[in-house]
């Protein structure tokens, strides 16, 4: 029992940092109707800005100065910079091509993938480096033998918070309902005044600092970071958003979460060779029984 | 279509001067491959810095049938796709008279069956799983093999810490691994251990929380995992995290400066790994290589710096007693090779190709590997 309530828990942990991933490919879907693929190496530019910010506020990779000011500085820059990407990245790689059939941008943002992971090899080296730790890690509830930690507590705790943030931005905002009204129909939201361009940056920035705050999580529950940490993080991601009906907010959140689940119990119950096999095994029987995701809505394509 | 094939014939005639790097008459080119970059970085760096040093003594000593020594050292990044591509360009490009690397064995095995099509002797300064030197009479290694690390392990849990329950947690993607586990799961049960569970992952995972509850519902001793110390430092931070406090046991793949970087320092401590030498050994000649490594590096070595040198050396003294570079008969004397004085002990290669030697334990105290034990072969 203390086992189960572990993983469970394990699981927990690793699925808010998919979730957060996730969402920032289901936001720019919902925008776009395009899968932004350098989104996993945003999220790899984030661990290595809070690495490099660690570093800059001299925390000693051993535990030294850390604390909870200190460590949501370090968030907050780490998001800035990934958020400050996202835009540029937007700005120079896609938006020239928006008029342009989609797998062009489908290619290129494959092209800003690989750009991201073999200049983070060039700049960063390949070898993989050690996540200064921005908190220490103190077991907090011992339920009878479980022990949770309170790293992945606030690992899940902050996920939460971004995630709840998200939501009031997107249902409650100016901003976020000129985001849903151009994610329901980018003409007719032009032609009542929204600026589409404003938008489609602002939904990059926030999915893209989302991606750049789960670097950070990422860094604080497995502290090794390497240039090409994002590709299989960013994949699983995708899986998750598609899980939950890709476009839809509470979808990819519900979706990181039921992934890093069945991960940590294939894992821990079967075998890890399974783990990823089953992962993608899950895509394709979405894909074949229901292509909208759990919560996805059918799209009526008119003619 | 003219231009066509001029502009080829013009590649063509530039990639055949770029390939036709032929050693000019007065040198000995020597080929190494290692893991220069990657997650195994240390293995590659170290080793290359060992043999640099023994090419760099032969050269100042008079180098070697009266000519100089010419290192040339490729990365493979620490990819087994990577390993074969290097060692083919090494043997067809700059055409070596002999190759040396890798320190992991899944490499060793990628590029072994090219040195041996091609007739040209390899030798591995610190693979030890034994299907290596299995490839062919023209794959040698200076260091101990697994079967014998398994036994070292298994005497050292029941016999020195009195440990009886072990779990064990293996790289499945590593060849390395994969055997030692195997050998040890036999050894320990037959020297009348318990092996309480087996669990898995893949090189290059990040989360092991959920192996690591399984292993700590079936209350362990010791945890023996056999893989290389980029895993084992956050196999180690979160098996702490979760609260399991037995010591973790390895193997040399352990073997590197940055096995206790962060906070795998405090998760480590009182830990133990087998490993080809202890830097704390007074031996002279041991002592002797520390002060030139240090002078030259500005570092400590490790076990790898250590070997690579000793691979390096055997090498040259082959070459010498051959008389020549020519790969058989090089081969033939490699072969002969007995009672050697390296810095990692008297070396004797047998009929399988091997050294037998003696390992060490050592312990983790502080973030440093302090001497334990010594196990005879």
């Amino acid at each position: 029992m203390t086992e189960f309530v572990q993983q469970v828990f394990n699981g927990l942990s690793l699925g808010s940092i998919y979730a957060l991933i996730a969402l920032g490919y289901t936001m720019i879907y919902g925008i776009l109707r395009f899968i932004n693929f350098a989104h996993g190496d945003v999220f790899m530019i984030g661990a290595f800005s809070g690495y490099y910010l660690g570093i800059l506020f001299s925390f000693s990779t051993a535990g030294g100065g850390a604390s909870l000011a200190l460590a949501l500085l370090v968030l907050i820059g780490a998001m800035l910079i990934t958020g400050v990407l996202g835009f540029t990245i937007e700005k120079l790689a896609y938006k020239p091509l928006r008029k342009s059939p989609k797998l062009t941008i489908l290619i290129t943002a494959i092209g800003v993938s690989l750009f991201l992971e073999y200049s983070g090899q060039l700049v960063f080296g390949a070898d993989p480096k050690s996540f200064p730790s921005l908190l220490e890690n103190k077991p907090i509830i011992n339920l009878s033998g479980a022990v949770i930690g309170s790293n992945p507590l606030v690992v899940l705790v902050t996920a939460a918070l971004l995630m709840i943030g998200l939501r009031l931005i997107v249902m409650k905002t100016k901003i976020g309902t000129a985001m849903r009204a151009v994610s329901y129909n980018p003409t007719a939201a032009s032609l009542m005044g929204i600026n589409i361009n404003a938008v489609i940056s602002f939904t990059f920035i926030i999915g893209s600092s989302l991606a750049g705050a789960a670097g950070i999580l990422y860094g604080l529950n497995y502290p090794s970071i390497d240039p090409l940490m994002g590709i299989l993080p960013g994949i699983k991601a995708f899986v998750a958003a598609v899980l939950g009906g890709i476009g839809n907010i509470p979808g990819a959140a519900i979706g990181g979460m039921i992934i890093g689940l069945l991960e940590t119990f294939v894992t821990g119950y079967i075998s890890p060779t399974y783990r990823d096999a089953i992962a993608f095994g899950i895509l394709i029987l979405i894909l074949l029984f229901k292509p909208t995701g759990l919560l996805g809505k059918k799209e009526i394509e008119k003619v | 279509m003219r231009k066509f094939f001029f502009s080829s014939l013009i590649i063509i005639a530039a990639v055949f001067a770029f390939s036709c790097n032929k050693g000019s008459g007065d040198e000995i080119l020597i080929g190494e491959f290692g893991s220069l970059t990657g997650s195994e970085a240390t293995f590659g760096i170290s080793s290359t810095n060992g043999l640099k040093l023994a090419v760099e003594e032969m050269n100042n000593s008079g180098g070697l049938l009266g000519k100089k020594i010419r290192l040339i050292t490729y990365d493979d990044q620490g990819k087994p796709s990577e390993a074969q591509t290097v060692v083919q360009r090494l043997i067809k490009n700059d055409n070596v008279v002999a190759v040396i690397g890798e320190v992991a064995s899944s490499r060793s095995k990628a590029g072994a069956p090219i040195c041996q099509q091609n007739k040209i002797p390899m030798i591995t300064p610190a693979s030890t799983n034994p299907e290596v030197t299995a490839i062919g009479d023209y794959i040698f290694r200076v260091c101990f093999i697994d079967p014998f690390q398994a036994t070292v392990v298994s005497k050292f849990i029941l016999n020195t810490l009195k440990l009886k329950k072990v779990a064990l947690l293996k790289d499945v993607k590593n060849a390395y691994s994969t055997g030692l586990a195997d050998f040890f799961e036999k050894e320990f049960r037959n020297m009348g251990g318990e092996i309480v569970e087996v669990q898995s992952f893949q090189a290059g995972d990040k989360d092991f929380k959920a192996q690591l509850t399984s292993i700590k519902a079936k209350n362990p001793e010791a945890i023996f995992i056999p893989a290389y110390y980029t895993d084992v430092n956050l196999i180690s931070i979160q098996a702490r995290e979760i609260g399991l406090t037995v010591p973790l046991i390895g193997s040399d793949g352990w073997e590197s400066e940055k096995l206790t970087e962060g906070k795998a320092k405090d998760a480590l401590e009182g830990c133990y790994f087998s490993t080809h030498v202890s830097t704390e050994n007074p031996d002279p000649a041991i002592q002797n290589f520390i002060k030139k490594y240090k002078e030259k590096y500005g570092s400590m070595p490790d076990a790898m710096s250590f070997l690579a040198y000793d691979a390096g050396m055997i090498l040259f003294d082959a070459m010498k007693r051959a008389g020549t570079t020519d790969a058989e008969k090089v081969k033939n004397e490699l072969a002969k090779t007995k009672d050697y004085n390296g810095v990692t002990g008297k070396i004797s290669i047998n009929e399988q190709r091997n050294a037998i030697k003696p390992a060490v334990i050592l312990e983790i105290k502080g973030g440093h590997f302090k001497y334990k034990e010594t196990v005879q072969p």
